[in-house]
Order: structure tokens, then C-alpha cells, then sequence
């Protein structure tokens, strides 16, 4: 591999050829706020919040869209860097509502984190605000436009993880929006409720509808599990305060998955806590359910099975597996039937 | 009587508008009304250039100019001209310093100090008939480049001459091609950008109108040195006319075997489109262009990959605009060393402009790069309307800046006007009189800038219209003292990090209004006044009792009735602030000067 060496706020640095100024900054743990980058979409160089100041090139350059070359000189915190984010930073917050002390993101919001690093105000620019309604006429996602800063990245989420591209920017200048075509409400669109889009909104525009007045993002312990909806294997986290799952949020370091979920996954969790819930295994007597045993249960399954394969033979027995399982279980469930009742009537949920 | 004359009328969108195609059937009539049909003919041309006194018709061969005619005038100037030989003389130009009716084009200032190349054929042939481009040398450009050059010298030939893109950057134009030329790739395409946008500015589309087989010919050219066998002529929709006739170029070209497969029996193929926009003014940008011929939604995105590398649909892409590609059969045709001869050291050739506001004479002008902008607006332009005092020069559109009067004898060319804080652009030139307001011109043009934005980046998107409310607030009178220091941070920060040309340049106007009007910015803060009495929300209006007659005129026709007095009781004629709306009705109706506005 080529390596390069540049010159970072003073410091030399070495990073691999094809490295933008961006990454070459964060390995190096020199701080660069971004708003529209996100390591797993590809870049649209749109929030400008990350620029720089580079020796030799016009203007101040966007770190995420600049590749790092032999000799560089990058300066990423002199006054005119700083005063050019903050002037960007002021100009998105007069054009957010400072409703925080409600916000479903605080504490978990970057504009704000900025904005307070920046020693924004919202203050310099007053002027017209955009009044747009909040969508909430589904059970998943709650959108609020209001507070959208256009970053792009849930339309680039939508098309690049989940590969619907349900959404996109429409209007024009300050008037733009991003929505579903026609700006139709979620829930009439094509929306899969994957959830992609929420967990790379950087501010509140886009949060978890279940999770809202249910806990600040400091007062929730984050426990990485694997789904168990399916044999994908996805993980994520499951949010929990109080001893309480109250939610699910991706986790990006996620080995199979990503940030990338199902809407099962993300918003099926409610189930947990479900009063309808099965807890043990159930025994039909006289014609009522009746709360049973494990071993009684099992015993049962293996006496009618016996009898029924004895009197009937084997292939007036089948069974359905389940994609709830994991691919191991799935697999011993044909496994059992082939070797032990001794019949190829086998299938799958997801096959039919 | 001479034989075989000519009515060329123009029948461009300017002269159109003004009624200038029923002329054509009127003229047709009359020829044969008056039995002169087989020594007059009549041709409906392409933009003369002199819009604001249009319809315009030139006799030919005489060269006999008539401005602002209609079909009433045109028995008496058949009769006139054709049977007893005189002029019509109400209907030539008159010079404004000699005030003298002037008839023949070479004696009127307008045309006298132009040096047309790209605008040759505009104007003087039937846009409509490749015949006639070809019988003024059109297409010799290309047969000269396929029957004995190679691409590469074509290339060299081009950067020889010097030529930069006329979009308004001013790269060099061989350069660009060669980035494109070296990208190997199975697949090349050229564009002609013809989204022209800038408010006033309307050269391309007069190209497009009056010699479409120019900038085909031009493309046609480009796209052998550079290796390309498709091309685009991005065009925006309004510009119905120029479709029309580039439409029927192209159909003709194909005909003729110019445009197809195998041309001129060379192997070099190449097929031309026309791909109409919507209207967006970032289209103009060329990474937002091609996301638009693609069916994406109009909005740049980052370089690199530069369009040279990857273009439309991925494939390696050159993009020039109208009035460059324009260019190009001249240099093939008379060389590179010719074309040098035009201009200035580091840019050669002619610049049209497109000239308007306060002066007398008004159109497109093509004029020698390093002309200066006294002789444009002076000579070509005659001066300034009504006899007014000249203010200020705003060049190059919404991406440009205004010009003082000290910075009159600039020579336009594109590094002298980007060190002065203006820029060549597009070469929209309009000009200010003592009553335009600096502080509402900027308004006006980031107006422009903040409805056209496409959105995608922070400081474009917010910061233009926080730009356009604080020049409204000032405007209107309710500047503070910290405006200007906050106006002139963001107008530098968004210059300094938007994502395109669009958002880089719309600050330009107001760091240029800054850097040479400050004062005026400052009297509406300060002084509440506007210097040029144009702000509504600044002017007081008060009627002087010395010289008031009583005569109660504008007492009667006020709107809002906010002026009292009487005759009969000697009682004053005086206008209620509160109440006066600032319409400027009094000073109208007032036949003593009795009423100010100050």
C-alpha cells in the first residue's frame, strides 16, 4: 500500500493513498464536525461544516470530498476555518426551531453538540422560518421537516442501504424539502419502514416514534444483541432504561448488518412486553389451553409423533420451519424429520 | 436600381415580440404590389442586435438601417426606397451627440466599433437555409479539419488561437479539451451548454436563432480533435425559437451529410441531440447540466471527477457554451494566428455583449476583448439615457459586480475585470444612471440568486436568502449599525464554501457594491436615505410653499388623500407623512415644481 504524508494543524501525518482529508484528520483524532458525511454513504460534500484550509487551493475546500495528497498542508481550526463552520452553523440554526428542551435528539443531536462547541446563538441571522407540518400518520417514524438541515443522508441511506430511494430532495433554494414523491406522508408512500433514514438523521427531524418522551439518550444504557426475528443475525441495540427496553437504535459497528435494519427489527420490539405473549408451553385438555411443563409438553409431541408415524407411516407427517429460527435450528429441524421420522416433508416459511 | 436587393428583417425573439413577422407578409405584399418582385427579395434573419429599436430592417446592398418599424411604414418605405430611391427619413437612428438622423450602418456609432466573428452570419443570413451559411465559407471549417488534419493538430490549432470558454470562467478552451481527449474511454460525448440564464443576458440564444450551423459546426470540430461521436445541445425551454432553428440545422446537416455516420466519407461519425431544460439557472453549471440530461434532478455535485473524466453517464465529457463553440469554425477556417490578432495578450478574440439599463443605444454588441468599457457604453452605447450622470457598470450577470466611474477605462477582458471585483461572465453589461440604488441593485440580483439556488449546500441555500433579507431590511430603512459587518462575513463565508460557481459567485455583487458604494450603504443606515431617491421607504415628499399655486392638482389625484389646503382660506397645500404612501403622483401632476422628494 502507497502511503502519503501530510501536514495536519503543524503535525505530520502518514495515511493511505485514496484517503480523504476527512479520514486522514479522524485517525489522527483531529476533530473535524461533519453533518452530511457518514463513513457508510458515499459523500455529497453538501453541509460544508467540514471544510479546511489548504495550502495552494481557492477557497476553503470540504475535508470529506478532498483527497489527501503527498505534501498537503491542512489547517483545520485557524479563525477562518472556525469562522467560516460557525457563520454555517448560524445559518442552520435560523433556520431550526430551538424547541431542545422537548427534542426527542437532545443529547444526541450534532447541530447542537456543534452549535455549542461553535458558540452558536441562532441570534445573528433572524429571518424568515420554514413552517412546514409534521408527519405522523404512521406508527414507526416521526418526521418533523422543521427541523430537517437538508444533509441528505436519509435519502442517500434509502437508496444506498435499503435501495428503495423513497426519497429526495424536492423544491428548490430555501424552500427545499426532502420527502416521499409528491411529499406524500410515509405512510402513503412505498416506505418499507426499514428505519435507515432515522438512524442517520443527524437532528431530530426523523426519531423513533416509540421511543419519544420515553427517555433521554443519558439516562439509557445501550445492550448489543442479535435479532431474533430471524437467521440473518443482524445486531443492534437495544435501548434500556429502568431495566426496560424502550427501543432499538442500529448499531454501527454491527458485523453483519451495519446500520441497516428491517422494520421488525427496528420497531418490533414491542412485543416484549406484550400481554398476549405465549411464556410456557400449552396443553389442549378438554378443550381448554392449559399452562404445562416443558417435559410434559415435549413427552406429548413424542408419544402422538410415534403413534402417528406407527399407524400412518412416516410421509403423513410434515413439518414448516420457521425464518424466526436461526439457520442452525433450521437445520435440525430437517435433520429430524429426515432421520428420525423418516420423511423428506420439510419446508420453510420463507420458501412458500 | 440596383438589382437584386434585400430586406433583411430581423426576426429574433427581441424583434419578434415587437412585431416584426407580420412585417415579413407585409413586405412580401408590397414588393409584389408594387411590381418589384424579381429585383427585391425579403429574408427574416436572426438577431440584428439593435433590440430596443426594433422591429429593425437592413437594405442590402446599401446597408440602410430602419429602426422601430410596423406594417404601416412599409408601403412608404418600398416606395421610398425601391422607386424613387430616397430614405424614409423619420425611421433612421439618430445620433445622440449629433442629433442627426444617421442611414447607413457603417456611420452608426452601434455597429461602427463592433468586430463581428461570432455574430458574422447573425443578422445578414436566413438561419433557416444551410445554403446560405455555407455561401459565407460556413462548413469549411470542418472539411478543412477532415480532409487534412489530424485531431491533434486541431487541438494545437485551438490552443493556439487562445480561445477561453465564453460560459463566463474563461478556461482555455483546447486545454479542457485535451483533459478530455487523454481519458481513455470507449465512449465520449460533447455538450453545448445553451442554458443561458443571466437575467439580460440573451447571446447565445441569438446565436442559436441567427447561425445555429455555426455552433454545429463548432461542435463538430470539437468532437474529432477530442474523439467524441455524440453530442448535446443543452438548451433551455424558453428559448423556443432557438430549438426551432437548431432542429432544423440539425436536419439539414444530416442531409447534407455534415451530422451522421462516415462524414464526408472520413469514418468520423457523430450524432447530435437537443436536450430541452426546465429552466433551472444552476442547469448552467455542468455537473448539474448532465445530472439533467440523466433525469436527475438539476444540482451540481463535487469535482473532481471532473466532466473530462466522468461526464454524462460515466463517460469522459467536454462541455462548452454557445458562443464558444461558435468560435471554432473561424479559427479552423482562418487560422490560429488570425484569430490572435483580436484581443488582448491572455484573451484573444471578440466578446459579445449584451448591453442594457440606462444607456441610449441597447442590444448585443461584439466587440475586440480589451475594449474598454467607456467605449462600450459610450461609443457603441452612446452614452446614457436622458442625458443622466453614468453611476455604475454591472458586469457578468448575478456572478458579477458593479463598476464605478473611475473604472471606466477598464479594458474588458476576463483577469482585468476578476481583479476589479466583476468578472466577464456570461457578458451581460447593464447600465446604472445616478437614480439606481446600489443597495437595491444587489438586492435585486441576490433576489435572483436566492430564488435560483438549488439547495443542496448550507451557504448557498440559507445564506443567500439571509443575505436578501438584510439588503431588504435596508432598503426599506430598517438597517442596523452591525449589518454591514454581518453582510460582508457571510457574503465572504458563503463565497468561500459553496459547492458550485452559483453560490460562490452570488455574494459578487454585494462585495462589489461594498467595496465601491459603501457610502450609499451607509446613508440608508446611517442617514435613512437612499442617494439615489429610489428606496420608497426612505423618500419624504414635501411640497414648498414658494413656489405651490394652490392650484390643488395633486390634492385631487393623491390616492391615499393624504394632501390638504385651500385656496379660498390661503390655507397651505401639505402632505401627511403618516398617511402618503410615497406613489409620486404629486410630483407628476405638479406643472410648478412646487412638490420635492427627498
Amino acid at each position: 500500500m502507497e502511503w502519503l504524508t501530510l501536514t495536519i494543524d503543524g503535525r505530520e501525518v502518514s495515511v493511505p493513498k485514496g484517503t480523504t482529508v476527512l479520514d486522514a484528520c479522524r485517525m489522527n483524532n483531529i476533530p473535524i464536525p461533519t453533518l452530511c458525511h457518514a463513513p457508510e454513504l458515499t459523500s455529497a460534500g453538501a453541509c460544508r461544516l467540514c471544510v479546511v484550509q489548504i495550502e495552494g487551493m481557492r477557497n476553503l475546500p470540504p475535508s470529506c470530498v478532498t483527497q489527501a495528497t503527498q505534501g498537503m498542508k491542512v489547517e483545520t481550526q485557524n479563525p477562518k476555518v472556525r469562522n467560516a463552520r460557525k457563520v454555517i452553523l448560524e445559518l442552520l440554526v435560523a433556520n431550526h426551531p430551538l424547541d431542545c428542551m422537548t427534542c426527542q435528539k437532545m443529547g444526541d443531536c450534532s447541530l447542537a453538540e456543534y452549535a455549542y462547541d461553535y458558540g452558536v446563538t441562532g441570534e445573528v441571522y433572524q429571518g424568515e422560518k420554514r413552517n412546514l407540518p409534521i408527519d405522523s400518520g404512521n406508527p414507526f417514524i416521526l418526521r418533523d421537516q422543521n427541523k430537517c438541515i437538508l444533509c441528505g443522508k436519509c435519502i442517500k441511506a434509502c437508496s444506498e442501504i435499503q435501495g428503495k430511494s423513497i426519497l429526495d430532495f424536492s423544491h428548490r433554494g430555501f424552500d427545499t424539502q426532502v420527502g416521499p414523491a409528491f411529499n406524500l406522508p410515509y405512510n402513503e408512500s412505498d416506505c418499507d419502514f426499514c428505519g435507515s433514514c432515522v438512524s442517520v438523521c443527524p437532528v431530530g427531524a426523523l426519531v423513533e416514534k416509540q421511543m419519544v418522551g420515553k427517555g433521554r439518550p443519558w439516562e439509557v444504557s445501550k445492550v448489543q444483541t442479535t435479532c431474533p426475528f430471524c437467521g440473518v443475525g443482524c445486531n443492534f441495540d437495544l435501548n434500556v432504561k429502568d431495566g426496560k427496553v424502550i427501543g432499538v437504535t442500529s448499531n454501527p459497528d454491527a458485523p453483519v448488518n451495519g446500520k441497516a435494519l428491517c422494520v421488525k427489527g427496528r420497531f418490533g420490539m414491542d412485543m416484549i412486553y406484550s400481554d398476549n405473549r405465549v411464556t410456557t408451553p400449552l396443553i389442549r385438555k378438554d378443550g381448554v389451553l392449559v399452562p404445562a411443563e416443558w417435559d410434559e409438553a415435549l413427552d406429548l409431541i413424542a408419544t402422538k409423533l410415534g403413534e402417528i408415524k406407527k399407524t400412518y407411516g412416516p410421509n403423513s407427517i410434515a413439518a414448516l420451519s420457521s425464518a424466526h429460527c436461526t439457520n442452525e435450528e433450521n437445520y435440525l429441524m430437517q435433520k429430524f424429520m429426515r432421520a428420525v421420522i423418516g420423511t423428506n416433508n420439510i419446508d420453510h416459511c420463507a420458501r412458500t | 436600381m440596383a438589382e437584386n436587393q434585400r430586406i433583411l428583417v430581423c426576426a429574433g425573439t427581441g424583434c419578434a415580440s415587437s412585431g416584426a413577422l407580420p412585417i415579413i407578409d407585409v413586405l412580401n405584399n408590397e414588393i409584389k404590389r408594387q411590381g418589384l418582385e424579381k429585383t427585391v427579395s425579403v429574408v427574416g434573419t436572426g438577431c440584428q442586435g439593435f433590440c430596443e429599436k426594433g422591429p429593425t430592417l437592413v437594405i442590402e446592398p446599401q446597408q440602410i438601417l430602419y429602426t422601430r418599424v410596423t406594417e404601416e411604414d412599409v408601403a412608404e418605405i418600398i416606395e421610398q426606397e425601391f422607386i424613387k430611391g430616397e430614405r424614409v427619413e423619420r425611421l433612421l437612428l439618430v445620433d445622440q451627440a449629433t442629433q442627426k438622423p444617421v442611414s447607413s450602418m457603417g456611420d452608426i456609432r452601434f455597429f461602427a466599433k463592433q468586430h463581428r466573428i461570432v455574430l458574422h452570419n447573425c443578422g445578414v443570413i436566413d438561419p433557416k437555409k444551410i445554403e446560405e451559411y455555407t455561401a459565407r465559407d460556413g462548413y469549411k471549417g470542418i472539411v478543412k479539419a477532415l480532409k487534412g488534419m489530424s485531431p491533434e493538430e486541431v487541438m494545437e490549432e485551438v490552443k493556439k488561437s487562445g480561445l477561453r470558454g465564453r460560459g463566463g470562467a474563461g478556461f482555455p478552451t483546447g486545454l479542457k479539451w485535451g483533459f478530455c481527449r487523454q481519458t481513455p474511454s470507449d465512449k465520449k460525448y460533447i455538450i453545448c451548454n445553451a442554458d443561458e440564464g443571466d437575467p439580460g443576458a440573451f447571446m447565445d440564444r441569438s446565436v442559436l436563432e441567427g447561425d445555429p450551423h455555426s455552433v454545429i459546426e463548432g461542435m463538430l470540430i470539437g468532437a474529432y480533435a477530442i474523439g467524441a461521436d455524440e453530442g448535446y445541445v443543452y438548451c433551455r425551454a424558453e428559448y423556443p425559437l432557438a430549438i426551432k432553428h437548431l432542429g432544423i440545422a440539425i436536419k439539414q446537416a444530416e442531409e447534407a451529410g455534415y451530422l451522421g455516420d462516415n462524414i464526408l466519407g472520413s469514418g468520423f461519425n457523430f450524432h447530435l441531440k437537443i436536450f430541452e431544460g426546465a429552466g433551472a439557472f444552476v442547469c448552467g453549471e455542468e455537473t448539474a447540466l448532465m445530472a439533467s440530461i440523466e433525469g436527475k434532478r438539476g444540482m451540481p455535485r463535487v469535482r473532481p471527477p471532473f466532466p473530462a473524466v466522468s461526464g454524462l453517464w460515466g463517460k469522459p465529457t467536454n462541455i462548452n457554451n454557445v458562443e464558444t463553440w461558435s468560435n471554432i469554425p473561424h479559427i479552423l477556417r482562418n487560422g490560429a494566428e488570425w484569430y490572435g490578432q483580436f484581443g488582448t495578450e491572455k484573451s484573444k478574440g471578440t466578446k459579445i455583449f449584451a448591453l442594457t439599463g440606462k444607456v441610449n443605444n441597447t442590444g448585443l454588441v461584439e466587440v475586440p476583448m480589451g475594449t474598454t468599457l467607456r467605449e462600450i457604453i459610450f461609443d457603441i452605447g452612446d452614452g446614457i439615457q436622458g442625458g443622466k450622470k453614468f453611476k455604475a457598470v454591472q458586469i457578468g450577470g448575478p456572478s458579477g459586480g458593479c463598476l464605478p466611474e473611475d473604472m471606466l477605462d477598464l479594458a474588458v477582458d476576463y483577469d482585468t475585470l476578476t481583479q476589479a471585483g466583476a468578472m466577464v461572465g456570461s457578458g451581460g453589461l447593464v447600465i446604472m444612471d445616478e437614480t439606481t440604488c446600489m443597495v437595491d441593485i444587489a438586492r435585486y440580483f441576490l433576489n435572483f440568486s436566492k430564488k435560483e439556488s438549488c439547495g443542496k449546500c448550507t451557504p448557498c441555500r440559507e445564506g443567500t436568502t439571509r443575505m436578501y433579507e438584510i439588503l431588504d431590511r435596508i432598503t426599506k430603512g430598517e438597517g442596523k449599525e452591525e449589518d454591514l459587518d454581518t453582510l460582508e462575513n457571510l457574503a465572504i463565508t458563503i463565497k468561500e464554501t459553496s459547492l458550485c460557481g452559483l453560490g460562490q459567485f452570488a455574494p459578487s455583487p454585494i462585495l462589489a457594491t461594498l467595496k465601491y458604494f459603501r457610502h450609499e450603504y451607509e446613508a440608508h443606515i446611517h442617514d435613512h436615505k437612499c442617494p439615489a431617491h429610489n428606496c420608497t421607504a426612505l423618500l419624504s415628499y414635501s411640497i414648498d410653499v414658494e413656489k405651490c399655486k394652490m392650484c390643488s392638482l395633486c390634492a385631487k389625484n393623491c390616492p391615499t388623500n393624504c394632501i390638504s389646503g385651500d385656496k379660498k382660506t390661503n390655507t397651505p397645500y401639505v402632505i401627511d407623512e403618516e398617511k402618503c404612501i410615497k406613489c409620486g403622483t404629486c410630483i407628476e401632476k405638479c406643472k410648478f415644481g412646487a412638490v420635492t422628494r427627498a
